[in-house]
């Protein structure tokens, strides 16, 4: 059902935990449709030097979280902007058609992630 | 080796079961509609397993009909009393929130037919009540399908009481047997059933086979066009030798069953009190009205199918009602008809056993899941609310 480059990743996720004082979190999904993910970046001059995820949900949500970390990290925050789930999928070798929707969340706790750093920069 | 905990998805076939295959196919390979003595050798096999069947279930040999499987039989059952009851103007069928989707599925487009369903509660553990299926018959009540052991909890309805209840008020009782037959006692007549669905595979017979038990005097319409098999009512060559494997399969089921079942329920018990003690945890259904083998847990702040995915990964084949695992955004509506929420019973766990496991692998088992759980806690961000103390 998965290919072995999600099971890898589900079963060795990276970049798995939080980080302190992170410059950007984001938080996506809930509870009640069973995946939740929140995203924790370390941005310096615009470029995402830690990335770190915490996800409640299925492999494939392990997964993605685990992948589109890996995907950001050393990338400025205009590129990780363009990220898409399409992408994370590629790199997973594909996911199921019931389980495209992970990547999608992944996605968005990028985006939501840089958001929350975005707005916290005006916001100084 | 992987330790097999899916008994409630399917069984390993037995060695008699496997056996009365090979020598059906082997040496059996007659059509039981041929006049000729290779035909009659296959009939006989057939109805001397039928006969079996409806022996091990106290029924007659008459009033079992062989199907492809539990949700044949289940369709079957629900039409023809649906066809009866309709031509007496009896629209109104009663049923549970947590049948098998064999059943709720037929149920819901028999509703977009024009009948009217009831579907009764399950209360939070899991059990049906004789005086709400009383106050739910009506005058047009064509008939009850109350599932005798539910697939992923494994409570087991009183269904002598339930089937007592439908015999005072003249309503056609039928139950889906599937989990039970072979793990449990039953009579037919004992406890008033008037139509019971089985299936070969879940009790160490092979897939594709089943059964359904009908009483004489209660109608059964043909099913399927085209043949004089199964009494005209279900045209079609029949598979003979999964039909003498089913047989032999439950003839060794039944044979053993008390032994068998005082085993299995011990090593089950072993699983709940083990994880009992895993903390934000709750084992689904009621204590002891259950199967032997069947044990179901929820485990706040993971979700299902990552603890069955890690599980697999150790080397247990076990199984969820999470969404993740049915390929929706629900979860098991089984889990949902107890009341559970949503994002509790995303996270279940279903440990079904059979007389094949051992009481290492449950050991196994309990050292393994307590870590799993753990592991997938640590990274879960609803666990870290529920740590907090925070509304979940």
């Amino acid at each position: 059902m998965y290919s072995e480059t999600v099971m890898e990743h589900f079963s060795s996720p990276r970049n798995a935990g939080k980080i302190e004082n992170a410059d950007g979190v984001g938080e996506v999904g809930n509870a009640q449709c069973g995946d939740i993910m929140r995203m924790y970046l370390k941005i310096d001059d615009g470029v995402i030097t830690d990335a770190k995820f915490n996800t409640f949900g299925c492999g494939a949500a392990i997964a993605t979280s685990s992948m589109a970390t890996e995907m950001i990290k050393g990338k400025t925050v205009d590129e990780a902007l363009g990220l898409t789930n399409k992408a994370v999928m590629e790199a997973l070798g594909g996911l199921p058609s019931a389980k495209m929707h992970c990547s999608v969340l992944a996605e968005e706790a990028v985006k939501a992630a840089i958001e929350d750093y975005l707005s916290k920069k005006e916001a100084v | 080796m992987q330790i097999y905990m899916d008994n409630a998805a399917t069984t390993p076939m037995s060695d008699a079961a496997v056996n009365a295959m090979l020598d059906c196919m082997k040496n059996n390979y007659g059509n039981p509609s041929s006049i000729h003595k290779t035909g009659q050798a296959a009939r006989r096999a057939i109805e001397g397993s039928r006969e079996a069947v409806a022996r091990l279930i106290g029924a007659d040999k008459k009033e079992v009909y062989f199907t492809s499987g539990g949700t044949e039989a289940d369709n079957w059952a629900i039409l023809a009393a649906a066809e009866t009851g309709a031509k007496k103007g009896k629209k109104h069928i009663i049923s549970t929130r947590f049948e098998h989707h064999a059943a709720l599925h037929r149920l819901e487009r028999l509703e977009r037919q024009g009948f009217e369903i009831s579907l009764l509660e399950v209360h939070s553990d899991g059990l049906v009540r004789p005086d709400e299926l009383e106050s739910a018959i009506r005058e047009d009540t064509a008939l009850v399908t109350v599932m005798y052991a539910n697939n992923e909890i494994g409570t087991v309805q009183p269904i002598a009481e339930l089937g007592a209840v439908c015999r005072s008020r003249g309503v056609v009782f039928h139950t889906d047997a599937v989990q039970a037959v072979g793990q449990v006692p039953i009579d037919v007549n004992a406890q008033n059933i008037d139509m019971l669905s089985l299936s070969a595979h879940k009790f160490h017979g092979p897939k594709g086979v089943g059964a359904l038990y009908c009483r004489a005097g209660v109608p059964l319409p043909v099913f399927i066009e085209g043949g004089a098999q199964e009494r005209g009512r279900r045209g079609g060559t029949e598979n003979v030798p999964a039909i003498a494997g089913m047989a032999a399969a439950l003839e060794e089921a039944c044979r053993n069953m008390e032994n068998k079942a005082k085993t299995v329920t011990a090593m089950r018990d072993r699983l709940i009190d083990a994880f009992a003690a895993v903390p934000h945890s709750r084992l689904n259904g009621h204590r002891e009205k259950r199967l032997p083998g069947i044990a179901s847990f929820c485990f706040e702040g993971v979700e299902g199918e990552a603890v069955l995915l890690m599980l697999d990964h150790a080397g247990i084949s076990a199984s969820s009602g999470s969404a993740c695992t049915s390929g929706s955004l629900e979860p098991s509506h089984v889990l949902l008809a107890l009341g559970l929420p949503h994002e509790i019973a995303h996270g279940s766990l279903r440990l079904s056993l059979s007389g094949y496991n051992t009481p290492e692998e449950i050991e196994k088992v309990i050292e393994v899941l307590p870590p799993i759980i753990g592991r997938l806690r640590e990274i879960s961000p609803v666990w870290e609310k529920i740590k907090n103390g925070g509304p979940n």
